[in-house]
């Protein structure tokens, strides 16, 4: 049992890292500026993830904070970034 | 008790979450968790100029999040077919119309998460000058079937729940 | 990695499996990110990371920490509440900064005249 779970711990920990990967090549990509906000949202919430799944490996409650603080950031952030790219047009 | 309570939704809200991110039932946590729930709406309700929801009907509400929960499981699957065996340009995604009803903001607000959080669908806007939301569609197959869902299945619970006069 | 030894196979089973499907979920996700040809497709990937993958991996973390501290741990529901509630506002404003934007410029390729719900300012 304990390999059966180490493994799927290890799948999940590389499908997160994975979708990092391609988050970020969509990041550098483009090509509006949209695409790169998407993009970096899908990046934060994908580094909660793995911030869920560091705490089950290591069997340590702590990383739930970490990740409740991650979400919450990366919501902040991603609604600045997009009200800006919705307003700063409107002003200019 | 309207003064020092002016938004009970909000007070049991923040009382609970205090205590399940504390995980705790010890009496300081509980206390804390009181001032706090007393405290927050207090300072915060003339932010908000609506009243709080009247909810009426809690077991339409069970029906529809239940509803919502299978349609996103759902539609997760449909989802992750397309991008993985559907060559992108066979795709159908488009933007459509759907005539709403429904006024109640609280009323919209939920709908507008139960659509966007379905994957497949994103809620644009409200169409300006009308009463017609816009919605991006990622396979559209068919689009009377799409009407027909949201209207029956979405918007008469939530008409229901939040502008059905006196509670069942 | 203390106690995971004598875990139950009942609660081993699910919580790899969940593990697995999310996994897959949210590779699935950023494959859809990825690979999609246009800006209004590509919204639709990352959903269902969000939603289901986020979600199989925070119930599976519910399920594992259960058992293992043999007291229910729940907090994992203020994260699925609070991704609930914030992720659609996300992609309702990132569409509609995406609408906006693709109008103003004037832009053809781009998908945004879809079905005939928007229309691009006439050409002069």
């Amino acid at each position: 049992m304990t390999t059966l779970l180490t493994f799927s711990m290890g799948f999940a920990f590389a499908c997160v890292i994975l979708a990092m990967v391609f988050c970020f090549i969509r990041l550098l990509m483009g090509p509006a500026s949209q695409d790169r906000i998407l993009a970096l949202d899908t990046l934060w919430m994908c580094s909660m993830m793995l911030a869920v799944v560091f705490g089950l490996y290591f069997g340590d409650q702590v990383y739930f904070e970490l990740a409740l603080l991650v979400a919450l950031l990366g919501f902040v952030s991603t609604v600045a970034l997009t009200k800006f790219l919705i307003r700063g047009e409107i002003i200019e | 008790m309207k003064r020092l309570l002016p938004r009970p939704f909000t007070t049991g809200a923040l009382f609970l979450l205090w205590l399940l991110i504390n995980q705790s039932l010890s009496p300081g946590n509980l206390l804390l968790a009181l001032v706090l729930a007393v405290g927050i709406p207090l300072l915060t309700s003339p932010l908000q100029p609506l009243p709080d929801p009247r909810p009426v009907r809690p077991l339409v509400l069970f029906r529809l999040l239940s509803f919502a929960l299978v349609e996103i499981i759902r539609s997760c699957f449909n989802v992750s077919r397309i991008i993985l065996f559907v060559k992108p340009d066979k795709v159908k995604s488009q933007f459509m119309r759907i005539p709403l009803d429904l006024e109640n903001p609280y009323g919209l607000a939920m709908l507008s998460c139960l659509i966007n959080t379905t994957p497949g669908t994103v809620w644009v806007e409200i169409l300006p000058g009308s009463r017609e939301l816009a919605l991006h569609v990622f396979d559209l197959h068919d689009e009377q079937w799409w009407v027909d869902t949201i209207k029956t299945r979405y918007e008469k619970p939530l008409i229901d729940i939040f502008e059905g006069g006196s509670p069942a | 990695m203390n106690g995971v030894e004598n875990l139950p196979a009942w609660v081993a089973l699910p919580v790899s499996f969940l593990l697995i499907l999310g996994g897959c979920i949210i590779f699935i996700g950023a494959l859809g990110l990825l690979r999609l040809p246009n800006f209004y497709q590509r919204i639709h990937g990352p959903a269902i990371a969000i939603t289901l993958g986020a979600g199989c991996l925070l119930i599976a973390s519910m399920l594992y920490f259960s058992v293992l501290q043999s007291r229910i741990v729940i907090h994992e529901l203020a994260i699925s509440i609070f991704i609930l509630m914030t992720a659609p506002v996300v992609s309702m404003l990132l569409m509609r900064a995406a609408v906006y934007r693709d109008l103003r410029a004037g832009k053809h390729d781009t998908g945004a005249e879809s079905g005939d719900v928007y229309r691009l300012p006439a050409e002069k």
